[in-house]
């Protein structure tokens, strides 16, 4: 018997995705039709009271989100879980923390399970934070005393003190995250699961959660899952790294060997039109504004050097004046590079006076980026309607070495290179400096 | 020692009641949040719940009692007679239609988090209990008012207290569970307390009904209830006819166990259906 904390054996997850093909079929007769109709309303009904799914008239597709993925995880360890869009990470932390059963398969956990698949969990708007600390606290399974004995210190760590009394809708969205993810990292579970939090909150904040994430599994011997895209704090916070891709585990070791090994394969996208579905997005804006698409004009692969041009496509549900839209270029490690956004220095304002689709074309000289793989992520945002889409990694994006060199270049590791003036330092006071001169 | 969790594609049987027991300070905590939440921005707040069955006792009372001339039981005043149908109706029906959407509405846990979802709808049942308790102020004021002393049998009435919870808590989890995969059950509820408020003896007595369809007429679980709420509170103004509340008594306890049979049918599945 190891001392395995965590022993999942052959998981796997089903979902049944149903295509209606009603176009196939022709009704030959009137009355054919309407008995065919009529017999699928009484299955509908029957369906209906009992809670069974309809499948009448409509092919029902299995779609494995997991297949006979198994590992065991040990006490007190950080993993990390890596992967491609709809490899299956978040159905794993799903069927972890019991929000979905498993289709086949065992899991068995020694100990108190704490999921963060959202901070946040259950706040509610109308209650004030002392209230929701206390709400959401005990929603991720802490006790009464548990959360009192913390308040303060969850307070504190939030940096709320002064509103603690004031309805969370008057929050600012920072407040938000902040008092979310403070009651989150005073969870002492056994087992802690997390999904991508630290993707929220500004700089300071992440750093300082990274900090409570590594103590808690460092200091305090917890043992921890952590599902991310950014593959350098993975590397930071997990000794060992789970890839998965397409529902079955690729591999499973030191971090730094599968993290070369994925960022090695995953392979750039050829697509000239890319749509931006709501499964790429971490988190669920409203509505208001919506990234559609992005069409590339110019040639694919991007080159070095070369014109870049495209357009963008959007919907947005209301009126707005201070529009920003752009895209932005990240390295594998997750940080972001390069951005180009209609907002900077004075440039075109994309005023919208009725609510509708639009399309923006943009344009760029020379393309600064050094040959390399890129992560390509599309935002917008109105400070006025306040709201925002962002999504991140859209795909990965090539840029090869072009005919011509760039003023500026911007490197995945080294930052942007500019042009500058050099030349040989005077070797003696009040001489001419001299091309190849030498200090003898 | 720590505990073992074991996941599996069926739930263990015999682990649900205990863990349903385990996550109790969870029910507590969510009851507390829906009273809290319930009156927030309402100028009037908890008044509400004293007003709304005031104001349809006197609608009933115009209409039945004074319109339409309907007897009473015994002696006791049409008003008050009204008012002790309308406690368990109002408790019944605000508990129906808040439970029922509680899982929708909760949506945004369900997705992110595991508890026992038995304890959501039953949660929320708890917010009726208390509007519905907060309208005894109404009847102790309007006993007042009439010069009305209840007899002995008023020490009976948590017992019927207890049948009502019951008996809108199995239509209930039916309904939530089933309103995770269809909304249409949405619309359905506001359709039955509608519906309801006729084929309940709310604004007139069950006595009117003729004898043979009498138990017939006792398939409907509140009728049952109603007739033991006024036997409660008008002592001994009003007969308790016992067929009927056997009648009302089965009728809940299989509904409730057709709720709970339903609700945990669906319950594993609900995170990928809402």
């Amino acid at each position: 018997m190891s001392d395995a904390i965590i022993t999942v054996e052959n998981v796997s997850k089903r979902y049944l995705v149903g295509h209606h093909s009603r176009h196939g079929q022709r009704y030959t007769t009137f009355r054919e039709t309407i008995v065919r109709e009529a017999s699928e309303f009484v299955g509908k009904a029957v369906g209906l009271v009992s809670g069974r799914p309809n499948v009448q008239n409509a092919d029902v597709e299995e779609f494995w989100a997991l297949r006979n993925v198994s590992f065991e995880v040990q006490q007190g360890s950080v993993i990390g879980i890596i992967g491609p869009n709809g490899a299956g990470k978040s159905t794993l932390l799903k069927i972890l923390s019991r929000i979905t059963p498993p289709t086949e398969g065992r899991i068995l956990i020694w100990g108190r399970v704490a999921s963060l698949l959202e901070v946040g969990t259950g706040f509610h708007g109308e209650l004030t934070g002392r209230e929701n600390i206390f709400l959401n606290g005990a929603i991720l399974g802490m006790t009464e005393r548990e959360i009192r004995k913390k308040f303060d210190e969850i307070v504190a760590f939030a940096e709320v003190e002064r509103f603690i009394d004031t309805p969370v809708k008057r929050y600012s969205s920072g407040m938000n995250v902040r008092l979310a993810f403070a009651v989150a990292a005073h969870l002492e579970p056994d087992i802690l699961i997390v999904d991508e939090v630290l993707a929220v909150g500004d700089a300071d904040f992440q750093k300082k959660c990274l900090g409570k994430m590594d103590d808690v599994s460092r200091r305090e011997g917890r043992t921890v899952l952590f599902v991310s895209h950014n593959m350098s704090v993975i590397k930071t916070l997990c000794p060992t790294t789970i890839w998965l891709d397409r529902g079955v585990v690729r591999r499973q070791g030191a971090s730094p060997d599968v993290i070369g090994e994925y960022l090695a394969l995953v392979s750039p996208s050829q697509d000239r039109l890319l749509k931006l579905d709501d499964s790429q997005r971490l988190h669920k804006y409203d509505d208001s504004l919506r990234l559609l698409s992005l069409e590339w004009h110019c040639d694919l692969p991007l080159q070095h050097g070369a014109p870049i041009k495209g357009r963008i496509r959007f919907r947005a549900r209301m009126p707005s004046y201070d529009l920003v839209i752009g895209i932005g270029f990240a390295n594998l490690e997750g940080s972001r590079v390069l951005t180009y956004e209609t907002d900077f220095q004075g440039g075109f304002r994309p005023d919208i006076s009725q609510a509708g689709e639009y399309c923006v074309d943009f344009a760029v000289e020379s393309l600064p980026l050094a040959p390399d793989v890129y992560a390509l992520d599309v935002f917008c945002r109105s400070s006025e309607i306040n709201s925002v889409d962002y999504v991140p990694a859209v795909t990965q994006i090539e840029v090869v070495a072009g005919p011509k060199t760039p003023i500026c270049i911007v490197q995945h590791n080294t930052g942007v290179h500019l042009a500058s003036s050099w030349a040989w330092a005077n070797f003696r006071e009040g001489e001419q400096p001299a091309s190849g001169a030498r200090l003898e | 020692m720590k505990e073992l969790i074991i996941i599996e594609p069926e739930r263990q049987e015999h682990h649900y009641w205990r863990e349903l027991w385990r996550y109790r300070e969870l029910f507590r905590v969510l009851a507390w949040r829906d009273l809290l939440v319930r009156y927030k921005q309402t100028a009037l707040g908890a008044l509400w719940a004293l007003i709304r069955p005031f104001l349809a006792m006197v609608v009933f009372t115009v209409i039945f009692g004074h319109i339409l001339q309907l007897p009473s039981e015994g002696s006791a005043p049409y008003a008050l007679m009204v008012f002790a149908g309308l406690l368990p109706w109002t408790f019944f029906a605000t508990g129906l239609s808040e439970a029922s959407n509680s899982l929708v509405q909760n949506a945004g846990l369900i997705n992110k988090v595991y508890i026992p979802w038995l304890i959501v709808p039953t949660a929320t049942m708890v917010v009726a209990l208390v509007d519905f308790l907060l309208s005894f102020c109404t009847l102790f004021a309007l006993l007042i008012w009439y010069r009305f002393m209840p007899g002995w049998q008023l020490i009976l009435l948590p017992a019927f207290v207890i049948l009502t919870f019951a008996a809108s808590l199995g239509p209930s989890l039916w309904l939530t569970s089933l309103n995770v995969r269809y909304r249409d059950f949405r619309y359905v509820i506001p359709f039955v307390i509608q519906f309801g408020v006729y084929i309940s003896p709310i604004g007139f007595s069950s006595n009117l009904v003729p004898d043979k369809w009498r138990l017939l007429y006792s398939l409907n679980p509140l009728v049952g209830i109603i007739d033991g709420f006024r036997w409660c509170i008008l002592g001994g103004q009003s007969q308790l006819w016992l067929p009927s509340l056997a009648m009302s008594l089965g009728v809940t306890l299989f509904l409730l166990w057709l709720g709970i049979r339903q609700f945990r049918k669906m319950e594993t599945s609900f995170a990928d259906l809402i």
